[in-house]
């Protein structure tokens, strides 16, 4: 009898774990999240969440002095992020296109900083950047550069975690640009040069042009990435000082966890999610625009 | 039926099993053994979950587990985690309800009223009043206030704190500066003996938003100031403007670079490079700069009280530790078994030699329990407790926000900007916290 029941319904059986996942690891969470952003709820299993509809949305938008600032923080993180590695990692995806000896071992120790943890990479960038003992200030010392605060600066903390981000995950961008660049085809090369192209002509009119679409991936992918950034700024400088670091997934954490204002923390979550919606949608037509 | 058929068969129904099984294992749970009256051993066989927090007092406590267990019969298992990672691991748990913890460690003043206004602390009162060989009336009246709420005693304390000031002798010495009895003779010497060119700083201390409260706390308590007052924050008031202002000139003029992004560590290391004169933290952490693996100067540093302000020296004396019993424990006796040992007199004496003040007030009057400790530590810890306050931060359930409240004025402070408007900022946020939490 099961076996029969088995044969038929095949075809549901088999797809029927990967659709349990993901219902219960990511439908019911995301429906739970959104449920709670209209609640006030303290983590306290004596006061259960209280419902106050889109209150928590309103303080956020209107009232909250942390709100708007961390929004414009997590943008400005990203977009100068992303920026960076992109140029970069095409740099450096061209030269490690050319032929050269040792590449094989460069292209590796390249690709090191893309697997190390992101905890630990923060705790050693801090002693990096501490101001009085840390190594680069003694890098800029053999320079005659005045010491920097890095970390302790509100004014450079975000640029210091930028350049962290960017020695992380340029490697990934050149990666994927480098795959994308020994996959081109060599007949436009070759009518190029039959037709004296210069190399700066055929870079910019052939290569960039054929690698257009494997870039936006490589953006795309990125972007959503730096947008999400926690581990890094969670382990260097918690969103400090004085809240200068503290993008949105920073405070969402703070106000979730050090605050405990769970119905707080899932509006947030709520709007956060909806802009990395959007952007990837974005993102995604533009390069269907692309292709054809 | 073909082969590849019967294939697919077989791994559907190995899979489904799988899940079911999945599901199953899930339910399970796991039930304590009965009590067994007849011995002496009467919870043999007990299984504890204790939750710790990465403190000396852990490591310590650890080291003498096994005497416990065979003692009793009952095993522990013992879970660790660092102070914050610990504070939401212990909400995530409590809130859903967990019935398989036993005991933890908890900072009373940080999450205990939390926890004890949420019903997740077990009052204990009962099981101290019937071991009267235990006496809970050994324990420092300080230190069992900080862990009563509502004449329920919540948890039972392990570590005391109090502010004090270290110092580096060998630099005093050689200036000929007496050691600094008030807080304008401290920013006098920190003045004096600061010397950036030589990477020589006369004052170091956190910096950073939260982490800098309590530390700030005896300065404002010293300057006839507090957090709050009769329901009203107090933050703004001109003694508490003085406070910030000495707090964060200490740090800006005579501070080395960066403390702005500075908790303990920080700071610790710091003054363990060599590299400032003056630290006020707190006493029970001193280990880090005595201890000569750690610090360059272990062995020229310098104790003394909290310095005076213009309302005398008000050092906080508080405990920064307790052991409480989660409320929906399974194994209540037993864990009071675990708990009752752990601050036995015997123990806190061996946890005290091993560097962690308590709040045995009888381990405090035995020589034994202060000959591991510097005389002069040992000396400042005793008058520090003496006109003491008994408490580091902002009494309230919603700590977090309490304390980024209190901290803005002092970031403010050291960056040199306007203190009083950061101070009103931070006193109607603290107000806000206040009012809600009286409803």
């Amino acid at each position: 009898m099961f076996s029969r029941w088995l044969e038929r319904n095949i075809k549901y059986v088999f797809p029927l774990p990967a659709v349990l996942f993901v219902l219960i690891m990511m439908v019911f969470p995301i429906a739970y999240t959104l449920r709670l952003s209209f609640f006030d709820w303290s983590m306290s299993s004596l006061v259960p969440p209280q419902w106050v509809g889109l209150g928590n949305y309103k303080t956020l938008i209107f009232s909250d002095p942390r709100f708007w600032p961390s929004i414009s923080r997590t943008f400005s993180f990203t977009i100068a992020a992303v920026v960076v590695e992109t140029v970069l990692g095409i740099i450096i995806a061209l030269l490690f296109n050319q032929d050269f000896k040792g590449k094989n071992v460069l292209k590796t120790l390249f690709l090191l900083p893309m697997i190390a943890t992101p905890v630990a990479i923060g705790l050693v960038w801090m002693l990096i950047y501490e101001p009085n003992i840390g190594l680069a200030n003694k890098v800029l010392q053999l320079l005659h550069i005045p010491p920097q605060l890095w970390l302790a600066s509100p004014k450079q903390v975000l640029t210091s975690l930028v350049v962290v981000d960017v020695w992380q995950w340029t490697p990934m961008i050149a990666l994927m640009v480098l795959a994308g660049l020994t996959s081109l085809p060599t007949e436009p090369y070759e009518a190029a040069l039959v037709d004296g192209a210069t190399r700066w002509q055929m870079l910019t009119r052939i290569t960039l042009p054929l690698l257009k679409p494997t870039i936006l991936v490589a953006v795309l992918l990125r972007s959503i990435d730096a947008l999400k950034t926690f581990d890094i700024i969670y382990s260097m400088t918690g969103g400090g000082p004085d809240f200068h670091s503290e993008t949105i997934n920073i405070y969402s954490f703070v106000q979730g966890f050090s605050y405990f204002k769970l119905g707080m923390t899932s509006a947030l979550l709520m709007i956060f999610f909806v802009i990395v919606l959007a952007i990837s949608f974005i993102l995604v037509s533009a390069r269907k625009g692309g292709e054809t | 039926m073909n082969k590849p058929r019967k294939l697919l068969r077989g791994v559907a129904v190995v899979l489904s099993l799988a899940m079911s099984l999945g599901l199953v294992a899930g339910c399970g749970s796991s039930q304590a053994p009965k009590p067994n009256a007849s011995t002496d051993k009467p919870y043999a066989g007990t299984q504890l979950r204790v939750v710790f927090a990465n403190h000396p007092w852990s490591d310590a406590l650890k080291a003498q587990l096994p005497e416990f267990e065979q003692k009793t019969g009952i095993k522990v298992n013992a879970e660790n985690y660092f102070e914050d990672q610990l504070t939401q691991k212990l909400t995530v748990e409590l809130t859903s309800g967990s019935t398989t913890i036993d005991a933890f460690m908890f900072r009373p003043l940080q999450e205990g009223k939390l926890f004890a206004t949420n019903g997740w602390l077990n009052d204990i009162g009962s099981y101290t009043q019937k071991d009267t060989a235990w006496n809970v009336g050994d324990f420092n009246k300080g230190a069992i206030g900080t862990v009563t709420m509502n004449q329920k005693l919540y948890g039972v304390p392990l570590v005391t704190e109090r502010e004090i000031m270290y110092y580096r002798k060998d630099i005093l010495q050689q200036n000929n500066i007496p050691v600094p009895k008030t807080l304008d003779e401290l920013v006098a010497a920190a003045k004096k003996l600061n010397d950036p060119s030589k990477g020589i700083y006369g004052f170091v201390a956190r910096g950073q938003r939260s982490p800098a409260v309590t530390q700030l706390s005896s300065f404002l308590y010293s300057s006839g100031g507090d957090f709050a007052k009769d329901g009203k924050a107090t933050i703004n008031t001109p003694e508490a403007l003085k406070a910030y202002q000495t707090y964060g000139d200490l740090l800006r003029l005579y501070g080395p670079p960066g403390t702005l992004n500075m908790a303990w560590p920080q700071a610790f290391a710091i003054f363990q490079q060599g590299k400032a004169v003056f630290l006020t933290d707190a006493d029970s952490l001193y280990t880090n700069l005595t201890d000569p693996k750690k610090s360059t100067v272990s062995d020229q540093v310098g104790f003394a009280p909290f310095p005076a302000g213009t309302a005398g020296a008000k050092p906080y004396n508080i405990t920064s530790w307790a052991l409480g019993m989660n409320a929906k424990s399974q194994n209540q006796a037993a864990t009071w078994e675990f708990i009752k040992w752990a601050t036995s007199k015997e123990e806190v004496l061996k946890m005290q030699q091993a560097g962690n003040p308590g709040a045995r007030e009888s381990v405090w009057n035995d020589p034994e329990g202060l000959k591991t400790f510097p005389k002069e530590y040992a000396d400042t810890v005793k008058a520090s407790m003496k006109d003491s306050v008994d408490h580091d931060r902002p009494v309230v359930i919603d700590i977090g926000p309490a304390r980024d409240a209190v901290g803005g004025p002092i970031q403010a402070a050291i960056q040199g900007q306007d203190i009083a408007a950061a101070a009103n900022a931070g006193n109607t946020a603290l107000q806000a916290i206040l009012d809600k939490e009286k409803k």
